[in-house]
């Protein structure tokens, strides 16, 4: 089927060279970093996960996020997801990817990964991460494999793959959850040491996944005769409107929490967020304009008829997509080390190295997801004709 | 088979470029270099750690049970079959006799392209200053 | 594609997979046909002889009466440091420590207190590794590059850690620093028989454990002239570590994390 990713349009090579473009940057900053070690990112003694881990976390999400179309069809027999549910294991695909390779160029020795085969350690929850992760990934491409396989000789798909798909359903809360166990267990940071982190993960997952599904369901309608039809459109955004309301819910519970108590360790993390901490105020404008974001999405989610009008809600996706990036990357995983467990605030932004090496990977993720979209859809063309 | 031509000529290409490494060192090559291992010479350096044989093939995984022994169960003596007990130390013990890294282990592993990341860690005392 | 060409690739693909499957068991299986059994007498009494006893329980008691870190003593940060080639890299982003001095309100950030007994207001502490009893960094490894040993100490193996940092996440007492670069550059006088580390590792304090089998204390207790460290046996009722606390009041950093440090501070 890969011969359906070779032939395109002119548009078509044009978006694949700029993403190969992309990633030959990206590989040229990879090799001065092994080079030179992890100090050419901003990261420090204090903060020593930044922006590679933060696009993990996310990524997690978003993968996780192939569930929102897959329990409701498979599950619930819900047959208007019918088209979108191959597009969205094909993200969980790209998504897992990314985070596989966000984890590569954020150690410090990647040619020792092996070690993490070798020498399994059950109480560590990185060890069970990559468990999952990769089960996560295997599950995927077997399922998305077999699935496209079968449309494209017009046949059922086998009925072994049923209890397959089913698996990938708590399989996929599994990995979300587990990704915050790794936060969310560790006494010494107690901005992370929250019972509702792992609900918060699924919950912004759950809202920003299925929105970069519809944006780019949306582009591809634009660009193909693809039409995900409206009754399946209308139904993922009302999901995302619930999961978004769960997710600010979730947000409010951590500030009363933080502030009510007015323990000192809890409260200054968010103070340095949202206010500044000892004149230290790089993340403020971030986590306001999230913040913004966030409410006025939720808004406009709410009001039927702007969620059900699909220009109004390609932009509220977007929305979601940039608040909950900005509020689970770099507001969740930087400020877990601001201020230190010594009390001293320390602040990191990410050099342009860490940067380019960042969106190359996020060009191989969109690279992956552009070829398996391509073959999907020039697949349903030819099966037409 | 079709493009049978252009399958075969880029089958040939291959080959020609895969052992392109065999073909430049007969051609470039000098096959007179061999490894001039240069053996310590003190009274009581007369004897390795396990016998000449065996280090020659195995010193690799040797030293990988060494680093196993010293580091995970802090159990840092090696007693030779000699009787003789050893510190397990690639500093201490296999340098403290092989003193010179470049005319003895480097000779091998230059000739052979091998570059082991000890190097990286374990220091060589020749090649740093000491005050 | 032909069908039976595509099967032929799939086979293909699966005996390399194979093939090199067979390679990785090898280097899983662990060799331990070359394990000779130490010999009676040994004939050499500089060798680090002593090993790893269980019934031990090492444990670190700092002095602060004693301590005289804020004269501007650093001798046991300078014999910590140069022992094991600790670098020296000039800057708060990437440095490296692995003893240091701490003012004593971030060292003990959880008993503020707006009015303190005089001596202690403004004091600087020596802080290092705690080797806790239930350490979180433990715990976190995917790899157990850092591990409890019986004796309590908690090591480092610098050959298996794959840098991933979760240790230095979980340490509650930024115990923990991580090689940004290659750190020989910045090493001022090498200490050969200790071996440096290498960039994207993580180190810290191992309570000196290449001097423990040669019978000796750690380097910061040997060096300290006022005898303020003191390293002993917190399982010898009648050790020095022992009867220092049960003669002195002390505290240790975050007590009530459960991390049960094994770093005490006499104030």
């Amino acid at each position: 089927m890969i011969e359906l990713a070779l032939k395109g349009t002119k548009k078509y090579w044009v978006w694949i060279f700029f993403l190969s473009a992309i990633i030959l940057v990206g590989v040229y900053f990879y090799s001065r970093q092994f080079g030179y070690g992890l100090g050419i990112t901003g990261l420090s003694r204090d903060v020593t996960w930044g922006f590679y881990i933060a696009q993990l976390t996310f990524l997690v999400g978003v993968a996780a996020s192939g569930v929102m179309v897959v329990l409701p069809y498979y599950l619930h027999d819900y047959k208007a997801f019918g088209k979108l549910t191959i597009l969205g294991e094909f993200l969980a695909i790209a998504a897992i990817v990314m985070c596989i390779l966000f984890v590569a160029v954020d150690v410090g020795q990647p040619l020792r990964m092996i070690n993490l085969i070798l020498y399994p350690s059950p109480s560590s929850i990185l060890f069970w991460d990559t468990v999952v992760l990769s089960g996560y990934l295997l599950l995927n491409v077997i399922i998305s494999h077999t699935v496209l396989e079968a449309e494209r000789k017009s046949i059922a798909p086998p009925k072994w793959i049923k209890p397959i798909i089913i698996l990938s359903i708590p399989w996929a809360i599994s990995i979300h959850t587990v990704t915050a166990f790794l936060y969310s267990g560790l006494a010494a940071r107690p901005f992370w040491m929250t019972a509702v982190l792992a609900p918060r993960f699924l919950a912004s997952a759950f809202s920003s996944g299925p929105a970069l599904l519809l944006i780019m369901v949306f582009i591809i309608k634009k660009i193909t005769k693809f039409d995900p039809g409206h009754e399946s459109v209308r139904k993922l955004g009302l999901i995302i409107t619930y999961a978004m309301c769960a997710n600010v819910f979730f947000i409010l519970m951590e500030f009363f929490t933080a502030f009510y108590s007015s323990i000192p360790e809890h409260i200054h993390h968010f103070q340095y967020l949202y206010f500044g901490l000892d004149g230290h105020n790089t993340l403020v404008p971030w986590m306001w304009s999230s913040a913004i974001l966030a409410i006025v999405s939720l808004v406009f989610l709410l009001i039927p008829k702007y969620r059900e009008n699909e220009k109004v809600l390609v932009w509220v996706c977007a929305a979601i997509f940039i608040s909950i990036w900005i509020d689970k990357g770099l507001g969740m995983v930087v400020t877990g080390f601001i201020p230190t467990p010594l009390g001293k605030v320390v602040d990191y932004s990410p050099t342009a190295p860490e940067l380019l090496i960042s969106l190359a990977i996020w060009a191989i993720g969109f690279f992956i997801i552009t070829v398996f979209y391509k073959i999907t859809l020039s697949l349903r063309k030819e099966l037409v004709t | 088979m079709y493009d049978s031509g252009k399958i075969l000529i880029g089958i040939i290409i291959f080959i020609i470029l895969v052992t392109s490494p065999i073909w430049y060192d007969l051609a470039f090559g000098n096959p007179t270099i061999k490894p001039k291992l240069v053996l310590p010479t003190g009274e009581d350096q007369k004897e390795c750690v396990m016998p000449t044989e065996y280090m020659r093939h195995n010193h690799m995984e040797l030293l990988n049970v060494w680093r196993d022994d010293v580091v995970r169960n802090g159990d840092r003596i090696f007693a030779a079959a000699s009787g003789k007990n050893f510190e397990m130390s690639l500093t201490k013990t296999c340098i403290g006799c092989h003193s010179n890294k470049a005319e003895f282990c480097d000779q091998c592993h230059n000739y052979l392209g091998v570059s082991p990341y000890c190097w990286e860690c374990h220091v060589d005392p020749k090649t740093v200053e000491i005050k | 594609m032909d069908k039976k060409r595509r099967k032929f690739l799939k086979l293909a693909g699966l005996a390399a997979l194979g093939v090199s499957a067979g390679k990785y068991i090898d280097i899983i299986a662990k060799d331990t046909a070359h394990k000779i059994p130490l010999a009676d007498s040994l004939s050499n009494t500089k060798l680090p002889t002593v090993k790893v006893n269980p019934k031990n329980r090492w444990a670190m008691v700092v002095d602060l009466n004693k301590c005289l870190v804020d004269e501007g003593c650093t001798k046991c940060i300078n014999a910590c440091h140069k022992t094991h080639n600790v670098p020296d890299i000039g800057n708060p982003k990437d440095e490296i420590k692995w003893i240091w001095k701490e003012s004593y309100e971030n060292a003990f950030i959880d008993q503020e207190n707006y009015f303190m007994k005089e001596s202690l207001e403004d004091k600087k502490v020596p802080i290092f590794c705690n080797h806790c009893d239930n350490p979180p960094c433990v715990r976190v490894c995917p790899t157990q590059a850092t591990w409890k040993r019986e004796d309590g100490i908690v090591m480092m193996d610098w050959h298996r850690c794959i840098g991933c940092r979760y240790c230095v996440a979980a340490c509650p007492y930024g115990s923990r620093s991580f090689n940004w670069k290659d750190p020989r550059p910045f090493i001022k006088e090498i200490t050969p028989e200790f071996p440096t580390r290498t960039k994207g590792v993580v180190e810290k304090c191992t309570f000196c454990d290449e001097r423990l089998a040669e019978g000796l204390e750690p380097a910061c207790v040997e060096a300290c002239t006022t005898k303020a460290l003191v390293f002993g046996n917190l399982n010898d009722p009648n050790s020095n570590v022992r009867e220092l606390l049960k003669e002195n009041y002390s505290i240790r950093r975050k007590p009530g994390l459960g991390t049960n440090p094994e770093v005490f501070y006499l104030v």
